[in-house]
Formats: C-alpha cells, sequence, structure tokens
C-alpha cells in the first residue's frame, strides 16, 4: 500500500480491496511515524480526514464513486481550504482559517478525494529550499540534511516519503518542478491559465500557477484531469474545452523531435546532473526520438526579468496582510501607521520582507521604466526563443537545477546564489508554458535528478505522453528513499 | 491687481450598476455596516476580480454623449497606499490608456452657452467608509461602499468662476442622469466632485499654482468651497506669500478649506498594470450598439424644442436641464399643440411648486396629461390666467382633471357678451367718480372699473373682454 501509486489506489477502492478510511488510516500512521523528522506538514486533522474518509466509503457503497473518490491526497497550504487553517506558511495566517475553497479544492473534494493534510511551504510560496516557512525547514526524504526545494517542499517530500499518493502545488519560478526534481518524484506546472488562480494565495499574479505532484506521469495526468478547468471567478482562467490529459499517455514516441537547448548545458551545470540528462535523452532517442539542437538566447536574462516582476506583482498582492480583517495584528501599537508597520515587520519572514522591498522599489515613480517596463520586454524575447524553437521540436529536454540539492543553510545566507539556482525553470513561467520534472536518476551522493520536460502552450497531454513513456523503460519513479 | 481664476473639476461619478465592479455583491445603499462585502470586498487570501461588463457600457455612453475617443484596449491598474477602508492596499483603477479621453460638454452661465473640454474618464472602484464619529477613539470600518463602480471625470481647466464651474457640475449631473448611468444623489454620495483651484495675474500665460479641494458633496458646498478658496488665494499673494500645492477639504460649518497633505506628503502610488485582469476589448459593434441605444442628448432636444414647439433657447435649456422633465414637457406640447404655454407653466408653476416642496419631476402630483388638460382650457379661453391658477392648486391636490375641477367648482370664464356688457353697465353706473377720471383722460381709472366688473363675476368674467367692452361703453 505504501508505494501505491494514484491509479492502483483507485483500482484497489474500486475492487473493494480496500476502503477510503482505511487507506487514510495508513497514511495517517505514516505521517504521524515520520513527519517529525521531515516537517512535511503544516496542519494535520485526523478526525476531519477520518470522517471524509468515511464519507467517501458511504458514497462508494451508495454506487456514488468516481475513479478517484476515496483517495488521500495532501493541499498545499497555498489553496484556501473551507474550515482548514490556510497559513500560506506565514505567521501572517497562523490564524486564518478560510472561510471559502479554492477551485482547485472544490474540484478534488467533487471528484471524491480526501484530504490528509496541508503541506508545508516556503513563506507566501517565496523560496527554492522551503527554508523559508514560518513552520520551520522541510527535510528532503532522501537526506535529512538537504533541503527539498521549494516553494512545494512539503508536497514533495510527501509525496516523496510516501505519506500521501499525491499532491497539489504550486509554481511560480519552478516550484514544482524543482522540488519535484529534488525528491525524485513526477510533477507538472500547466499552461497559465489551464488551472484556475481563485483560492491560491496569490504571490505573483501573472505567473503563479497550480498543478500535481506524484509519484508518476500517469497520475499527474489522472490529477490534471480534476484540477483543470475553466473558471469565471478567475479573469485569466482560459475558457477551453475539458480535455483528457490520459488520452496520449501510451502514443510511441517514434518520430518525436526533442529539443536540446545548447543553454541549458552550459557551464554551471554540474557533472552528475548532466550524466542523468544526457542518458534520459538517450533512454528517448532509443525509443525512436529525434534530437534537434535549439537555442533559447535569453535563458540568462530569466533571472533578473523574474526577480523584478515577481516581486513587483508579490509587493501589491501581499498588501492586503495589514491587520485589519483578519491574520496577526501587532498586539501593541500607538496609531494606524505604527499597527501597520508593526504588524508587518512581525508578521512576514526575511525573504518576504526583501521581495516587497525590491517589488516596490522597481515600481516607484522614476524607476518603473527601467526596471519594470524592461522586464516586461525582456518577457516578451523570452517567449519568443521559444515560439521559435517550437517550430524545430515538439518537447524541449533539459535539467530542472544545475545541482541536486543543496543542503539546509548552504545557500540561506546568499539570496542571489539561491535565486541562480532557478535559471532552469524561471523562463518557462515567464513565457506562461508548461513544463514538468520527471525523476531520472541520482547525483554522486544519493539525491534525486530530475528531467524537465517543457511542451509548448497546452502541450501537456504530448508531454505526459513522454514522460510515461520513459517511466515504462525506467524505474526511477518507483525508488522510494529509506527512511 | 486683477487676478484669473483657472478651475478643473474631477467628478466621481458612481455607476448605477446593480453589483460591484469586480463581484456580485450587490450595490443597494444604506444596508447595515459589511453586509454588502463579500470575500472579494475584504480582500481576503486568493481572491480575485472579474470585471462587470455593465461598468464598461456605461462608461462608452458617457464617452459617445461627450463626443469622446472611446479607447478599444482598455488597461486596469493598481494604485496602491495603504489605508483601513482599502481592504486590497490598492485600488483597481485605470492610469495609461482611460476607456474615454477628450470631448467637451456644454454649459449655460447666465444665458451664456460655453464648452468645457473634457480630459478623460476613466474606471475605477469606490474604497469602502472609514466612520470616525461613533466610535470614541477607533474607527469604525464600513466595506458595503468598497468595490461600487465609479467613473472619474476629469475636465480641462477651462473654467474661469465658481458659476462656471457649478455650472458645469450640474450639466454631468444632468448628463449622467440623463444618460441613466448614475442615480445622481448627492447626499448619498453618488456623485462627488473634487475641484483645483488657481489664481493667476489677468493675462500670465502661464497656470497659478493649484490647490485641490476634495470631496464636495453639493452644489452648494462647492460654490462656497471654491469662493473662499480663491480669495483665500488671492489674500495670500497679495500679502505677499506663495500658494503651495495642496489637497484641502471643505469645512461646511465654517465655510472654509483647511490643509489635508501638502504635495511633500504625496503617495507615489506605483501604478501597475493589474495582472489579475486582462485587457478589456471594445469592439466596433459594441459602441455602434451602443450608440443606436442611446437617448436623444440634451443638446440635440434643446434644438428641436425650439424648432418644433417655437420656446425660447432659454426656456428649451431648462426644459432640458433633466430627461424627466424633457420628456414631460414634450407629452405637454405634442398633447395640447402649445408649446409655448406648456414651456411657461412647466418652466414657471410647475418647477416653482416643486421646488417649493423639495420634489423633483418624477414626483410631480400633477400627470403631463392632466396638466394637457388645464393648459388646453387656457388655450381655448376657458380659463383666465387668474383662474388657471386657481385650477392648478386645485390640480396639485387631488387626482381629478381640470375639466372636473371646473365644473365642480363653477370656475368656467365668463365669455357671454350680454352677461358681460350688463355687468359693465353696473358698474359704470356705480362707479361715476372714475367713468369721470376716465373721460378726462386718465387710463388707470379704466383698471378700476375692470376690477370692479371682474370682483361682480367672481373672476370669471375673460378680462380681455372686459376690457374691449368697457372702452366701447364709455367711449
Amino acid at each position: 500500500m505504501t508505494n501505491a501509486t494514484l491509479k492502483q489506489l483507485s483500482q484497489q477502492l474500486a475492487a473493494g480491496e480496500v476502503s477510503s478510511v482505511e487507506l487514510a488510516t495508513h497514511y495517517l500512521d505514516r505521517i504521524e511515524a515520520l513527519n517529525p523528522q521531515l516537517n512535511a506538514f503544516i496542519t494535520v486533522d485526523r478526525a476531519r480526514t477520518l470522517a471524509d474518509a468515511a464519507a467517501a466509503d458511504a458514497a462508494r457503497a451508495a454506487g456514488q464513486a468516481g475513479l478517484l473518490t476515496g483517495v488521500p491526497m495532501v493541499h498545499k497550504d497555498i489553496f484556501c481550504q473551507q474550515g482548514w487553517k490556510t497559513s500560506c506558511g506565514s505567521k501572517m495566517l497562523d490564524n486564518f482559517i478560510s472561510p471559502y475553497s479554492a477551485h482547485v479544492v472544490e474540484q478534488c473534494h467533487a471528484a471524491g478525494l480526501v484530504t490528509l493534510g496541508r503541506a508545508n511551504m516556503d513563506e507566501f510560496a517565496m523560496g527554492s529550499s522551503n527554508e523559508n516557512s514560518y513552520y520551520g525547514a522541510v527535510k528532503n526524504p532522501w537526506d535529512l540534511n538537504a533541503i527539498p526545494g521549494g516553494s512545494s517542499g512539503g508536497s514533495a517530500a510527501a509525496v516523496a516519503a510516501r505519506l500521501t499518493p499525491v499532491a497539489t502545488a504550486t509554481d511560480t519560478g519552478g516550484s514544482i518542478r524543482q522540488p519535484a526534481s529534488h525528491c525524485g518524484v513526477t510533477g507538472i506546472k500547466p499552461t497559465y491559465g489551464v488551472v484556475s488562480r481563485y483560492g491560491m494565495v496569490a504571490y505573483a499574479s501573472s505567473l503563479d500557477q497550480g498543478g500535481p505532484i506524484a509519484q508518476a506521469a500517469e497520475d499527474c495526468a489522472l490529477m490534471l484531469n480534476v484540477m483543470a478547468g475553466f473558471d469565471e471567478r478567475d479573469s485569466t482562467s482560459l475558457e477551453r474545452a475539458r480535455e483528457d490529459y490520459t488520452r496520449e499517455l501510451n502514443q510511441p514516441l517514434s518520430g518525436l523531435r526533442v529539443g536540446l537547448p545548447r543553454e541549458y548545458f552550459a557551464a554551471g551545470l554540474d557533472a552528475d546532473v548532466a550524466k542523468v540528462i544526457e542518458d534520459a535523452v538517450a533512454e528517448l532517442k532509443k525509443q525512436g526520438a529525434q534530437v534537434v539542437e535549439i537555442s533559447l538566447p535569453n535563458t540568462e536574462l530569466s533571472i533578473p526579468a523574474y526577480y523584478v516582476i515577481a516581486p513587483a506583482e508579490a509587493s501589491t498582492n501581499l498588501s492586503r496582510y495589514d491587520g485589519v480583517r483578519y491574520g496577526h495584528r501587532a498586539a501593541e501599537y500607538k496609531d494606524l501607521v505604527d499597527m501597520y508597520e508593526k504588524t508587518r515587520a512581525e508578521g512576514f519572514g526575511a525573504e518576504v520582507k526583501r521581495r516587497i522591498l525590491v517589488g516596490s522599489y522597481v515600481l516607484s515613480h522614476g524607476y518603473y521604466d527601467a526596471y519594470y517596463l524592461k522586464a516586461q520586454k525582456i518577457r516578451r524575447l523570452i517567449a519568443n526563443d521559444f515560439k521559435a524553437a517550437f517550430e524545430q521540436c515538439d518537447v524541449i529536454l533539459g535539467p530542472v537545477a544545475p545541482t541536486a540539492a543543496f543542503n539546509i543553510g548552504e545557500k540561506s545566507g546568499d539570496p542571489v546564489q539561491m535565486y541562480l539556482s532557478d535559471i532552469y525553470t524561471l523562463s518557462v513561467n515567464l513565457a506562461g508554458l508548461p513544463g514538468m520534472s520527471v525523476p531520472a536518476g541520482f547525483d554522486r551522493r544519493g539525491r534525486p535528478v530530475g528531467l524537465q520536460i517543457i511542451g509548448n502552450y497546452f502541450g501537456e497531454a504530448k508531454m505526459l505522453n513522454v514522460a510515461h513513456q520513459f517511466q515504462l523503460a525506467t524505474d526511477w519513479h518507483t525508488r522510494a528513499p529509506a527512511l | 491687481m486683477k487676478w484669473e481664476v483657472v478651475i478643473g473639476l474631477e467628478v466621481h461619478v458612481q455607476l448605477n450598476t446593480a453589483t460591484k465592479i469586480f463581484s456580485g455583491t450587490s450595490t443597494a445603499f444604506g444596508a447595515e455596516p459589511n453586509t454588502q462585502a463579500s470575500a472579494v470586498e475584504l480582500a481576503f487570501p486568493g481572491v480575485l476580480p472579474v470585471l462587470n461588463k455593465a461598468v464598461v457600457e456605461k462608461a462608452i455612453r458617457l464617452g459617445l454623449a461627450l463626443g469622446s475617443k472611446i479607447n478599444q484596449k482598455n488597461v486596469f491598474a493598481r494604485k496602491n497606499y495603504f489605508y483601513p477602508d482599502l481592504p486590497k492596499g490598492y485600488q483597481i483603477s485605470q492610469m495609461e490608456l482611460p476607456i474615454v479621453e477628450g470631448g467637451a460638454l456644454p454649459i449655460l452661465v447666465g444665458e451664456e452657452e460655453k464648452l468645457v473640454k473634457l480630459t478623460r474618464a476613466h474606471m475605477e472602484e469606490d474604497a469602502g467608509k472609514s466612520l470616525h464619529e461613533d466610535f470614541s477613539g477607533m474607527t469604525g470600518i464600513d466595506l458595503n461602499r468598497a468595490g461600487t463602480p465609479l467613473l472619474e471625470v476629469v475636465s480641462e481647466p477651462d473654467m474661469r468662476s465658481p458659476e462656471e464651474a457649478v455650472a458645469y457640475a450640474r450639466a454631468l449631473h444632468s448628463l449622467v442622469m440623463w444618460l441613466g448611468i448614475c442615480d445622481g444623489n448627492m447626499q448619498e454620495g453618488s456623485f462627488r466632485v473634487d475641484a483645483n483651484v488657481s489664481v493667476r495675474p489677468f493675462g500670465q500665460q502661464e497656470f497659478g499654482t493649484r490647490r485641490e479641494i476634495k470631496n464636495l458633496n453639493s452644489f452648494r458646498f462647492l460654490e462656497q468651497a471654491i469662493k473662499y478658496e480663491i480669495q483665500w488665494q488671492i489674500d495670500t499673494l497679495e500679502d505677499g506669500g506663495r500658494v503651495e500645492q495642496a489637497t484641502v477639504l471643505f469645512d461646511p460649518d465654517s465655510g472654509e478649506t483647511r490643509m489635508m497633505r501638502s504635495k511633500e506628503d504625496a503617495h507615489d502610488y506605483r501604478y501597475f498594470p493589474d495582472p489579475d485582469l486582462l485587457p478589456v476589448r471594445i469592439a466596433d459593434e459594441q459602441i455602434e450598439r451602443i450608440r443606436s441605444e442611446m437617448p436623444e442628448l440634451p443638446a440635440a432636444m434643446k434644438a428641436r424644442f425650439v424648432e418644433a414647439f417655437g420656446v425660447s433657447s432659454y426656456d428649451a435649456a431648462l426644459l432640458t436641464g433633466s430627461r424627466a422633465t424633457a420628456e414631460y414637457f414634450e407629452a405637454v406640447a405634442q398633447a395640447s399643440g402649445q408649446g409655448k404655454l406648456a414651456a411657461n407653466w412647466v418652466n414657471g408653476e410647475i418647477a416653482a411648486r416643486l421646488n417649493r416642496e423639495g420634489k423633483d419631476i418624477g414626483d410631480c402630483p400633477i400627470s403631463a396629461e392632466r396638466l394637457t388638460g388645464l393648459i388646453q382650457r387656457i388655450a381655448d379661453n376657458t380659463l383666465s390666467s387668474k383662474l388657471a391658477k386657481q385650477v392648478f392648486d386645485a390640480l396639485w391636490e387631488s387626482d381629478l382633471s381640470a375639466d372636473a375641477i371646473i365644473e365642480r367648482d363653477g370656475l368656467k370664464q365668463v365669455s357671454d357678451v350680454g352677461a358681460i356688457e350688463k355687468m359693465v353697465e353696473e358698474a359704470i353706473a356705480a362707479n361715476p367718480k372714475a367713468v369721470e377720471e376716465y373721460r378726462a383722460g386718465k387710463e388707470k381709472a379704466l383698471n378700476a372699473l375692470a376690477g370692479q366688473v371682474m370682483k361682480a363675476s367672481k373672476g370669471k368674467a375673460n378680462p380681455a373682454q372686459v376690457q374691449d367692452i368697457l372702452k366701447q361703453k364709455l367711449a
């Protein structure tokens, strides 16, 4: 049961081999036993979970079960969930019980999925190591000295440690793909606009996108079927016909054109990671894929562009946390401005403050053109790079991060070093493209390395097809850490 | 020194949509505090704005009425500042690419017409209200108003006197109600005016330094505030002082303006395009559809009234002061075939009586149909003007028709020559002194005799006939 995939669990439930309550109990017990080492969860509520599981069993008994009814899952603590604490990893929202549910949460609930708990994350999704959580760092299940990646570190670690078969996550600059890569699990960030942002606490609105993390690509496809879809409450949600993301899983890869951007294999890429990616590409070639060398010349500019645009948006998205209506409020203050200042000084962590300051600066009078507007122009150049590249290939492959997971504390004192490690993931968000990470091997220290697959707009089914075919031929995604 | 006054107005027009600009929450006024504030207005984590399309439609209506350019690509921007009644910490507004640019509004100052140019009008959301009075040592926040759609209409600095500023504000007020995009209720804050005021020596090209008077919610306060501000600026300059750019508030109790914040305290609003809202594209077809649905505008209607009903330009301007008045007048003028009489009654008795009772034309107890009945009896000489006034008062108090009142009160004018001759003869016989004076060339004496006849007829004799017959008999 521990290593079962989402698909297998759904089959076991349908066959009556196991009940939802039994499954929930199994995972809750595992969480209780293992989470103290990992710190992957912010909230676990056994009674509530078991009640939901019992309701799922009742629905099944009444003949009202869907494909995923009764399967347990975990939500990243960024998705508002009615009646659950939705902290977003911040002291600011430590006392915030959401009165409503995000679109993604509603969809999962409607599909009958049972919530095991709420996953730890970098505060307001700002971070690449999950060291920025008010609730403490998450540990990598493969090596407790290593970071799990961020910001969806709790989601990735929970799936890797088999504390849940699947978790929701969000990706603003790599926050699904990078932790998935570091934890040896599969994660997909869809095209911007495919998954509604309604009820997803905003970090950088034009970049944020929700998606699933699971063991296998097939599970991600099943979850995406639940999470995706038009939602009129999000003006950036795309009004498209529903699609079945499993539909291309079993297509052979012969004739597939695979683009390798030369900028993704240049200086700075760890040799072990490079080797893992080369081997993965070789496997796909073996299956009939053709390799094309491509260029994404503005890749390096994605770092400054991202670290202008994302903080700019974040600086105003986070203005609502003022202590007036909900969330943290300083205990003592002498007037309104003092209340704002103390509340925000106490409620936000260092990285959040840093990005609010940077964002306020780049939007301020006299600097707007030089920073924000310039970054938007770079953003267009980056999107154009991809447009040209996709004329030559069907998917783009590369590393997710320059190295496997680094050690906790290794980069936390140097934000610029931390930001540079996002080099291979940021441009996908800036262009609004879908991207995923698939387990593809380990480095010399035994830390997982993911293969990044970047698709064209709405190319999710094709990417999942590539990942699934890769996983049929390899077993990286089935390996679990010894805990 | 002679000073020239320069005034530009920014008017916040609350659009009368059923729901808020970025959520489905009701906009109805007067509900219990914070009962019309959803998660969107409360700015809960994760909520998102969705544009109410009716706001765009109403903005386009105003743009078309003002002859403005309608921008077909609209971008919403965030205007960032912290205030407790602004829950998101930013207001969604428009910066570059406002929906309406340019255009002009004709105003009437005295009998003179002038065109005031518009700079722009943009869509934005209103903030909530901070209530300082009811909570000692604390401030109450009511978010019912948060997210109410506004159109901020900005004029060029084209006005040169408080009277012009008031005339412009009134004309805009009447236009937005005419177009059906605002309820015009100034007490409830549906139409709020900020006035930018400066003075400069006559003949000087550059503008003086302006001060902005915020949030004036009546035409009277607007006039008082501007007058006070002008005098203050002139006094300051003539005393050798300088006017510093500032935002000021008008205190209706003292009649004075006082400083709210100086230029140094001005916010850096850090405007940037709101990433939660996509640019709004307005198609030609949409503009043309709205144009085809527009009511006849005041200027066109005014010209038509002059042409079709022979009323004076001044009367026509008054009649088209509001759409309801214009429609009322037109119904009476059409049905009675008496344009001038109709104009006199609508602009005269009706307007005066409504004004005295604090009502507007929509509450007028005399329907257009019943006023038509009265005017027909004036036109066919059934009623003298004096009797007509009597019938009018009775119409105001009852539901009866003019004819029924005339019948009931026996108010028919006596135009029977025999009857009038008899009364005239009696008056001549009874007032030999007046007769003598008249014959001696004192024209006024005739009025005394006519008065006696009118009295004898209880006011019902046709006054013109009385005059004629008197003259005949005394000739």
